[in-house]
């Protein structure tokens, strides 16, 4: 297979879930209410309630909701992960994903493809969060916006790696609510995204602990980080390497002499 | 090994959780012809052909796609199969364009080709007026032709399809078992076509009788007849599956 095949075929893939979004109206408004809402009325509410001190990369003192957004940008990029592994079920009870996986490419090529386009349709939603948590006052230097291209890169393959990661595993539709209550949800409150780790600190050392090795509060600090020009080496190593180790067991899981295929058969 | 066989299934066998569900399955398609794999429900047909698109991994036996092992070179292998699949495969969301283009892009073909390729097929089932349409407003017949024009796109050497006219009604159907025959003639493919109703099987079609996952018979329609002394395909897929007895 040439170089051209893998790119247009990449480009295919790509172009299909962007094409796929741009039709799917109600999917982009609701993935927008939700941060929006956790900014306008949550953040709003908690704002006298939370005190914050001044941490890296703030250099001053800062509102809560100023706080709160690259958290958001990261629950944005973690429930688009979620979704795009339920649409790959989906498509594999439907049969759409078969189509891709009969395809002359290696297997690998083909899910990593999809989770980058996944992750562009992701970077989309930040970007217009971004534009609207500006008009709410929440500025961001404008090369901050510049600086968090490629760290939300990182972060939206991290977390869609981890949805293709579940996906491979689940074998119905219906199993899957149940895995995104225990993913998503302990994931999003355990992390970073709402109150810095020395605020967890406070109220219990082990979930401290918890929030420090997930892996989703090291992407949202990557982001905070990137969002104020500033790279957080620590937390980018610690994504990039849930990135790598998540898309490792997603082949495996959906290699057909190792995966959730194989366990199924006794050839 | 026939190296004149566009595909080549030796000796293959694959079992769920210890239960067998092929046992042994050995036979070979060639271009030009249309072979019919005929079995009852749960004969073992969409096993074998989720192991042909190697969707599963064959660990007994092998298969060999137009001389290319599955398994040895598998994007090879598949790269010369196009493929319709029993449930429909198409994304409802998207117009017969896209859905083509997603499928030309997916086997690397350039766009300008891609473009030429798919008014030729669209044209050729009358369906290059609807191209701008969404799959989901398409009724089940129009669907399959989509998906039958979409498995045609690479030039594949070898077209299978699973049970593709369940769902349709009687006139889509008969349309389609005459253009899937037309089409392996004129085009010189080789067609495996797994059904288990038996007035789709033309008299010049190959057989390949499965049932509990073993070949009970292969060869020419009045190769399968001679062999269980029947005089309708009906009577000799009775004789050899039993189900006449039920």
């Amino acid at each position: 297979m040439s170089i051209l095949h893998y790119w247009r075929a990449m480009w295919g893939i790509i172009s299909r879930e962007l094409w796929r979004f741009v039709t799917q109206r109600e999917r982009f408004v609701s993935a927008l209410v939700r941060p929006l809402i956790w900014l306008f009325v949550f953040a709003a509410g908690f704002r006298a309630a939370l005190g914050l001190a001044i941490i890296p990369p703030y250099e001053t003192y800062i509102l809560y909701e100023v706080y709160i957004v690259p958290g958001l940008c990261g629950m944005i990029q973690l429930f688009n992960g979620m979704q795009s592994s339920l649409s790959m079920v989906y498509d594999r009870e439907l049969g759409s994903m078969r189509i891709l996986l009969v395809c002359p490419l290696p297997r690998w090529f083909l899910l990593f493809s999809k989770l980058l386009a996944g992750t562009a349709v992701s970077i989309l939603q930040v970007y217009v969060f971004l534009l609207i948590a500006r008009l709410y006052d929440i500025e961001i230097a404008w090369n901050g916006y510049l600086w968090a291209l490629p760290v939300l890169v990182l972060s939206g393959l991290m977390l869609g790696a981890l949805g293709l990661l579940l996906s491979s595993f689940i074998k119905q539709l219906e199993n899957f609510a149940g895995v995104m209550n225990f993913v998503i949800f302990p994931m999003f409150f355990m992390s970073t995204a709402l109150y810095p780790l020395w605020k967890l600190k406070e109220s219990s050392i082990l979930l401290h602990h918890l929030a420090q090795y997930n892996p989703f509060s090291q992407a949202v600090e990557s982001v905070r980080f990137a969002l104020y020009e500033q790279v957080n080496l620590p937390a980018l190593a610690y994504t990039l390497a849930s990135f790598l180790l998540f898309m490792l067991l997603a082949i495996l899981g959906y290699n057909p002499s190792k995966g959730i295929m194989a366990r199924k058969s006794v050839g | 090994m026939n190296t004149q066989a566009a595909l080549n299934v030796a000796e293959v066998s694959f079992a769920y959780s210890g239960k067998k569900a092929l046992n042994q399955v050995s036979f070979c398609i060639f271009p030009g012809q249309c072979t019919v794999l005929l079995g009852p429900n749960g004969a073992g047909k969409s096993t074998l052909f989720s192991l042909i698109t190697r969707l599963y991994d064959c660990r007994e036996g092998h298969i060999e796609l137009a001389g290319f092992d599955l398994k040895k070179h598998t994007g090879k292998a598949l790269a010369c199969l196009g493929i319709v699949f029993q449930q429909t495969t198409l994304d409802l969301d998207l117009t017969i364009m896209q859905n083509l283009h997603y499928h030309a892009a997916l086997h690397g073909i350039p766009g300008k080709l891609a473009r030429q390729r798919i008014q030729q097929e669209l044209e050729r089932l009358n369906l290059f007026d609807r191209r701008f349409e969404k799959t989901r407003h398409l009724n089940g017949g129009h669907r399959r032709r989509v998906e039958i024009a979409r498995a045609l796109l690479h030039k594949p050497r070898v077209l299978l399809l699973d049970e593709p006219t369940v769902g349709l009604d009687v006139a889509s159907r008969q349309a389609l078992v005459d253009y899937i025959h037309q089409l392996a003639q004129h085009e010189h493919l080789a067609v495996l076509w797994a059904s288990h109703l038996i007035d789709e099987i033309y008299p010049d079609d190959q057989l390949v009788v499965l049932h509990n996952g073993q070949v009970k018979a292969k060869g020419s329609v009045a190769e399968v007849l001679r062999l269980t002394q029947t005089e309708h395909v009906k009577a000799a897929f009775f004789h050899l599956t039993g189900q006449g007895e039920q």
